[in-house]
């Protein structure tokens, strides 16, 4: 088995979008006609290329509008590059951000079956889980309740318990850990230690630097949709830091 | 396709599965309603279109309750399908699977609530008096060109609808007009004959004549209409699926 499980090539996304994005069909005939549509191409990845390999907890770091959950998005799947290749090799789970594989008026129950049929689960394979999945969240009761009265951090830790229930090959993380109060974050951790023992390689997204610091082997830094830098984690944590006072008061503005 | 229709079978599963569970979430009567809610319309139609305007059509009740279900099947498939996609926008901003699966799952929610309004259209013919024919069973085969037609219809206008949110708005319009144009409560030899030729384009009343000539008369329809309904039936999926596929990797730039 290669040691390689992601293999982004050359990618390149470019957006051809019209400068209102959402157009009444009346404005878009009238302005078609005048040739008044503006489009606008934006460039959220340029030429990046890198490898991530098995086992490896791979760290995302950037500015707001760097270019990290486009990229994540490639990898996932979701959207299509526009130029390049991505290959990645077995089964990714992406780690939903708050609950929006969840449906508020369903119950938890009925939402783990829904999100894990969505990630791709199988129905024995839910069945067998579910009192490991219910108890790993610690909902207790809480699990027949509609969702749309859980807390934020009650979601994502459901959310969480569903995603890490199997060994995925690949999972995606865009910012989660941040919620939940501190018991869990810590349950967590050791799960992912426990997922990434098991082979399974992690894509974590942060603004944070602090948890990549702590989590990462080795980081990516975005900016401006280019690879400003790769390498160890604690390293190119440090150059992230060691950036001018500007950027910084915008780094902790988020 | 096939195979992947397979490969997420319960995902399909679950989601029809939510559709409905959410559909009668917090009403008393629950999935009665899908039962009930055409029967009603059904008597309140019927009263005003027996009572208030006479006609001379025979088996009435049978004749028009065919029609309201076929064409509140095909307003609902086509209404359902065309939010498929923006209505899911949240996942397909976050999770990958192939789009077709949205509004699949909205045409199999319409296919169960079809079936289900046919227990009150079969009622509704043995009151009338409108015995069993070889060729009741028959017209199954013009429900299901119905269904594929539908389904055409739905592609189109989802895809349109990520695009255009005006989509919703005219096809409410449009399907109205073309509720009137087809005789769902009015003989077809209303019509003068110079304008016939519209009612000849309209697929609905294709399908819409045969199932009535199949469950109310009993006779085989002729050959050709065979050929007709299914080739509107195929037309419509195929330019469906075209548009479908060719757009939908740019919907998650419009979501």
């Amino acid at each position: 088995m290669s040691r390689i499980v992601i293999d982004v090539k050359n990618v390149t996304m470019r957006f051809h979008i019209n400068a209102d994005k959402m157009l009444s069909l009346k404005e878009f005939i009238t302005r078609k006609i005048k040739g008044q549509i503006q489009y606008f191409d934006f460039v959220a990845l340029k030429n990046i290329s890198f490898s991530v390999q098995r086992g490896e907890i791979f760290g995302l770091i950037g500015h707001n509008g760097a270019g990290k959950s486009t990229l994540l998005k490639t990898i996932a799947k979701i959207l299509k590059p526009t130029t390049g290749e991505i290959k990645t090799h077995g089964k990714i789970v992406p780690m939903l951000e708050l609950g929006s594989g969840f449906d508020g008026d369903l119950t938890g129950r009925e939402n783990i079956f829904l999100n894990g049929a969505i990630l791709g689960y199988d129905e024995k394979f839910l069945i067998k889980q579910y009192e490991k999945i219910v108890e790993f969240s610690g909902l207790g009761d809480f699990i027949n309740v509609p969702i749309r009265n859980y807390s934020s951090g009650m979601l994502s830790r459901l959310s969480f318990s569903v995603a890490s229930m199997v060994k995925p090959e690949i999972l995606i993380i865009d910012e989660i850990l941040s919620v939940g109060d501190a018991d869990f974050r810590v349950k967590s951790r050791s799960r992912m230690n426990e997922l990434m023992s098991g082979g399974t390689t992690v894509l974590l997204v942060s603004h944070d630097v602090k948890t990549i610091r702590e989590t990462c082997n080795r980081v990516l830094w975005l900016e401006h949709g280019k690879i400003k830098m790769i390498g160890e984690a604690q390293e190119v944590c440090d150059a992230y830091e060691a950036q001018p006072a500007v950027l910084q008061s915008d780094i902790k503005g988020e | 396709m096939l195979y992947s229709l397979r490969k997420y079978n319960f995902l399909i599963r679950q989601l029809v599965n939510r559709d409905f569970k959410k559909k009668y979430k917090r009403s008393v009567l629950g999935i009665l309603w899908s039962f009930l809610n055409p029967l009603l319309l059904m008597m309140i139609q019927y009263f005003v279109f027996s009572n208030i305007f006479r006609n001379s059509i025979p088996y009435f009740a049978a004749y028009l309750t065919i029609g309201t279900v076929a064409f509140n099947f095909f307003s609902e498939a086509s209404g359902m399908v065309l939010t498929s996609i923006i209505e899911n926008s949240r996942l397909i901003t976050k999770v990958y699977l192939p789009k077709y699966i949205y509004p699949f799952i909205k045409i199999l929610s319409s296919i169960i609530n079809l079936s289900i309004s046919l227990i009150p259209l079969s009622l509704v013919c043995m009151a009338s008096g409108v015995s069993f024919h070889k060729t009741t069973l028959l017209s199954l085969y013009f429900w299901v060109c119905l269904i594929i037609f539908s389904f055409g219809v739905g592609l189109v206008l989802s895809t349109f609808m990520v695009f255009f949110r005006d989509t919703q708005f005219l096809w409410g319009i449009f399907n109205r007009m073309w509720m009137y144009m087809t005789p769902i409560f009015y003989p077809e030899n209303i019509l003068a004959d110079k304008y016939k030729f519209v009612l000849l384009m309209n697929p609905l009343f294709h399908f819409l004549k045969n199932i009535r000539l199949c469950i109310i008369e009993g006779v085989f329809p002729q050959p050709m209409e065979y050929v007709y309904c299914l080739s509107f039936a195929f037309g419509s999926l195929a330019v469906g699926l075209f548009i479908f596929l060719k757009n939908q990797d740019k919907f998650i730039l419009y979501l």
